[in-house]
């Protein structure tokens, strides 16, 4: 393959230079080159939302985007919901209501639900099944994650979050 | 007189019967008694001193797989094939 | 709802956060994809594009001369230098193919070279020379002399072995009483064919494994298994290599629902590694996933049910055919010791017939065998109460299985929960208001599956400040870390937080069975329970001279040590502080064979549709699950085993299936057209947790991880009846299946 690609990128708020190949994708950059295996390989062609990432503002399957596109622009990863210490609202109520089992699907869920909650606060259930549509849970039913959703998008309500 | 129930895979090789009468008063005595009717069955559900892995025993309602367990004079033997899951 | 009296637990029945929980909301928990080690070479598996070819040639040339590829293995590194492939065992078969390939997928070489770009490409370079042989997907098809045979050297097990050459593995028969007498006593008699569809357990998470072999022949493995010993057993029989120079360290799992049980990949990394000595990644993809790993049998089952004009079960038969996919199983004979288990019925005869076609190796998913029986059995049940108009929970709960009921095995069942699940269903709020609406109807049903025991092990050790470090073997698939821990905290009387949990590698615990079977909280809870009472043991044999009294004079109860005059007394933590704190490390383990009988669980689903007259589709409007738990541990965990497992069923009903074309191809190997259910097409999963205590568990724990999957599939195509009156005999129910059926074309 050809040469690799110099790519800058503000990721979790941090700016970060790598070289990827033309043909490698946001998440193998991230995978592999970055060494943050949190974004998830479910499927690698955008059906089951493992890999979920907020690219400037937008939700994306990393998978489907590739890490050449990611030059000059802000990405936010599962590594980058938490601020320290301080878990993320989402975070806190998927692990109070159960909402998850094995967990391999968890990171791409809360930063789906994340990017939905960022836009829309008053989010009800209807919209919460719909956005999340996108991904992929084989252990819990959906039941306890769109609780979970429900009940961070009351928390976020109460308490504005920390910019 | 207990009595050994066999699963359908062992009945060929008990002449067909689905159980058999036997006499003893621990599983091992059973069994050894069963196999003293039936050579055929010798290996199929004892091997090398233990209850065979994908074989499983129980007397009456309770598995047993210690052959020394004591087997009531009206207990049911049941020998079975082993199972798993998901 | 709790039907007996419990207990009062301190720490079991609560809902604490799982200890593996910020790691697995944060993005740190490392899964099988997520080892990265130093140096390593990336594998890639190169698969059979027939269904049923002879292996003529392996050329490999052309991809070992690819810049960046290290090493090529086929069947002959299995075999060893010189070796005889052809007498390779079925397992060995269907991780590198030698002689033959039995469907599409399968795989017959790997490539190990220094990025998976490279892999995939020297793949493409392995030249495969096939002689393409006629080949056979449909259960029934397999069963009949004139099919294509998979294994010359096949007979079938059972009655009648026949002389010649046959797909049919085995025939397994079941019969308890007069089964014509039976029919001949009864006043009503249902009988029906019903078929399912092969359909994959669907976790998120690829297989990979990652494989290490040092110079001195020590190997170790990280993978994403459901079983980390039985993963070194298979690889020591596949490798022809010690045990003890194995070790596995089980990865964080995401998801398996017995689909990642056998081995696939971690052999052939481990040949790979051996070849280039370096440590050796494979990942399977997607497609690799739905065609070379293992999903559940497609059957076709015929039963018949018969009763007296007031309802009472006379006689049931049934010839149910499995599909074990390309190498011989036993799927068939798991459906005869479970389709008539809810029910006391006098008159039965079962014939089982496992059966080999051209489609993957076969694999248990979730209660295996049972969901596609219950299909068949409980919508018999369904039409029974209709002709008798009778209530079909009524109906069921007249007929149930009980203590003392002998089983379809034939032997008694222990204390079960089967009519009070019933009654749940019947007292709830779901099923008291009738549905309403055009197109709409409600169905119910019953399943059971028996639950395993198996062996387990834990290792627990008292740490200076007193908390307790609790290390087991079995992969944390859905929260057993939580519900061990809280075992462990009920047994010793400590607070859950003083508990840190661990699943350690297969060198640092005593032997542990497959994470699966329902068996974690229930048969490594009984080892974690044994090895608390250890612990209380030893702390009491220490506290003596330290307390200056015999051994005699301490009690423990209640969390707390203390002499019987009550002169001296301190709580767990403050002993094992004192003791242990300044003392010599202590370290008990508790080990278990709890067996296969656990004891069984039933479950129960009412389940309300509406049904698109124009399109076909089957809309889930309202779900409740009920189910026995024994005890539940973490009733949250508990809820979202039940939940989960209506949510596959639900798949299974009305969605999923490997669509073959006639090419033997899977024509729907993505997450896109092989369709999960996902957050919208379901509602809330209502839940109904039953507690009738299970006496093989000292907590009287039952399993709670498959139950739930049986009951969906029937109580959906009987709802689907009710809202159309047209009975559903094959899955899925797909939009076109619905209006095929309901407006009579196809």
């Amino acid at each position: 393959m050809s040469g690799r690609t110099y790519v800058s990128a503000k990721i979790n708020g941090e700016q970060m230079d790598f070289l990827c190949e033309p043909r490698q994708s946001l998440l193998e950059v991230l995978r592999d080159e970055l060494g943050m295996t949190g974004s998830k390989e479910g499927c690698n062609n955008g059906n089951c939302g493992a890999c979920n990432v907020i690219m400037n503002g937008v939700l994306v399957n990393a998978c489907c985007v590739l890490g050449v596109e990611a030059q000059g622009g802000t990405i936010v990863t599962i590594e980058g919901v938490a601020s320290g210490e301080d878990l993320h609202p989402l975070q806190r109520t998927f692990l109070d209501d159960a909402a998850l089992q094995c967990g391999i699907c968890t990171p791409g869920f809360i930063v789906a639900a994340k990017a939905l909650l960022d836009k829309e606060p008053d989010a009800d259930e209807a919209r919460i099944r719909h956005w999340l549509a996108g991904n992929l849970c084989r252990c819990t039913g959906y039941d306890k994650i769109v609780h979970a959703v429900l009940d961070a998008a009351d928390v976020m309500r109460k308490t504005p979050a920390k910019v | 007189m207990p009595r050994v129930m066999l699963p359908a895979l062992l009945r060929p090789l008990a002449g067909g019967a689905s159980s058999v009468e036997t006499t003893g008063a621990t599983l091992r005595d059973v069994i050894e008694d069963l196999e003293r009717q039936h050579p055929a069955l010798r290996g199929r559900i004892i091997d090398a001193g233990v209850i065979r892995p994908d074989v499983m025993v129980a007397v009456d309602a309770d598995e047993v797989r210690d052959l020394d367990a004591p087997v009531p004079s009206a207990g049911e033997v049941h020998i079975l094939p082993a199972i798993a899951g998901g | 709802m709790v039907i007996e009296n419990k207990p009062k637990y301190k720490v079991i029945g609560t809902r604490p956060v799982r200890p593996d929980g910020i790691d697995k909301v944060t993005g740190r928990a490392q899964y099988g994809a997520d080892i990265h080690m130093q140096g390593a070479l990336q594998g890639r598996m190169k698969r059979s594009p027939h269904a049923h070819a002879i292996i003529k040639n392996i050329d490999v040339s052309k991809a070992l001369a690819l810049d960046g590829v290290k090493a090529v293995v086929t069947a002959q590194d299995l075999a060893g230098p010189g070796g005889d492939v052809s007498t390779l065992p079925d397992a060995a078969q269907n991780i590198l193919a030698s002689r033959k390939v039995l469907y599409r997928g399968q795989a017959v070489a790997a490539v190990a070279a220094i990025n998976d770009h490279i892999a995939q490409e020297a793949v493409k370079l392995i030249e495969v020379e096939y002689e393409v042989l006629p080949h056979v997907l449909d259960v029934r098809e397999s069963m009949r002399p004139d099919a294509p045979i998979l294994n010359e050297t096949m007979r079938t097990r059972g009655p009648n072995p026949g002389d010649g050459a046959t797909n049919i593995v085995a025939h397994t028969v079941a019969a308890f009483g007069d089964i014509e007498r039976g029919f001949a006593e009864c006043d009503v008699i249902v009988e029906n064919e019903f078929s399912t569809k092969m359909v994959h357990q669907g976790y998120i998470e690829p297989q990979a494994a990652t494989a290490s072999w040092a110079p001195d022949g020590q190997l170790s493995i990280w993978t994403t298994t459901q079983g980390s010993f039985p993963a070194r057993e298979a690889c020591a029989q596949l490798l022809n290599h010690p045990i003890s120079k194995i070790k596995v360290t089980p990865t964080e799992i995401g998801g398996g629902f017995g689909g990642k049980i056998s081995v696939y990949l971690e052999p052939v990394a481990a040949l790979l590694s051996r070849k280039t000595g370096k440590p050796v990644a494979i990942r399977m993809d997607r497609i690799d996933v739905f065609e070379g790993t293992g999903p559940t049998p497609g059957t076709s089952i015929k039963v018949k049910l018969g009763a007296t004009k007031d309802g009472k079960f006379r006689a049931a038969y049934a010839d149910m055919a499995y599909e074990n996919g390309a190498f011989a199983g036993s799927a068939a004979m798991y459906a005869t010791m479970v389709i008539t288990a809810g029910y006391e019925i006098e008159h039965v005869k079962l014939d089982g017939f496992d059966v080999v076609v051209n489609k993957p190796r076969t694999q248990d998913y979730r209660a295996p065998s049972a969901p596609a029986a219950a299909f068949a059995f409980e919508q018999l049940v369904d039409e029974l109460a209709e002709k008798l108009k009778l209530d079909p929970l009524k109906l069921r709960l007249m007929n149930a299985s009980k203590e003392g009921s002998r089983g379809p095995m034939g032997m008694p069942f222990k204390r079960v929960g089967h009519e009070e699940c019933l009654e749940a269903a019947l007292n709830s709020p779901h099923y008291n208001p009738p549905l309403e609406g055009p197109n709409r109807g409600r169905g119910v049903a019953s399943g059971f599956w028996f639950n395993v025991g198996l062996r387990s092990s834990v290792n627990v050790s008292v740490q200076p400040d007193g908390t307790v470090n609790l290390n087991e073997g079995n992969t944390d698939i859905g929260g057993t870390r939580a519900s061990l821990a809280m075992q462990l905290a009920e047994t010793i009387g400590v607070a859950f937080e003083d508990i840190k949990p661990g699943v350690v590698d297969t060198d640092s615990v005593g032997v542990n069975d497959v994470t699966a079977g329902s068996r974690v909280t229930f048969a490594s809870g009984m080892a974690v329970h044994e090895a608390g009472k250890n612990l209380i043991k030893e702390l009491t044999t220490r506290l003596a001279p330290t307390w200056q009294v015999p051994v005699e004079e301490i009690e423990f109860e209640d969390g707390t040590f203390k002499t019987k005059d009550g002169a001296k007394s301190g709580t767990f933590k403050e002993i094992a502080t004192q003791v242990v704190g300044r003392g010599v490390g202590l370290t008990v383990s508790g080990s278990v064979n709890a067996g296969f009988l656990a004891g069984g669980g039933f479950a129960h689903a009412i389940v309300d549709v509406e049904v698109d007259p124009e399109t076909g589709k089957v809309t889930i409007l309202r779900y409740t699950a009920i189910q026995d738990a024994g005890t539940a541990v973490h009733p949250a965990y508990v809820e979202g085993q039940m939940q989960g497992g209506a949510v596959q069923g639900i798949g299974w009903a009305i969605n999923e299936e490997y669509y073959y074309d006639e090419s033997g191809r899977m024509a729907n190997s993505s997450f896109l057209d092989y369709r999960l259910p996902t957050s919208l097409d379901v509602p809330m999963i209502d839940t109904i947790i039953v507690e009738v205590p299970n006496p093989l568990h000292p907590f009287g724990v039952r399993g709670v991880g498959e139950p739930g999957i049986v009951p969906p599939l029937a109580a959906i195509a009987n709802a689907v009846c009710h809202a159309t009156g047209v009975r559903q005999t094959q899955l899925p129910m797909s939009p076109r299946r619905i209006l095929e059926t309901t407006l009579g074309i196809g």
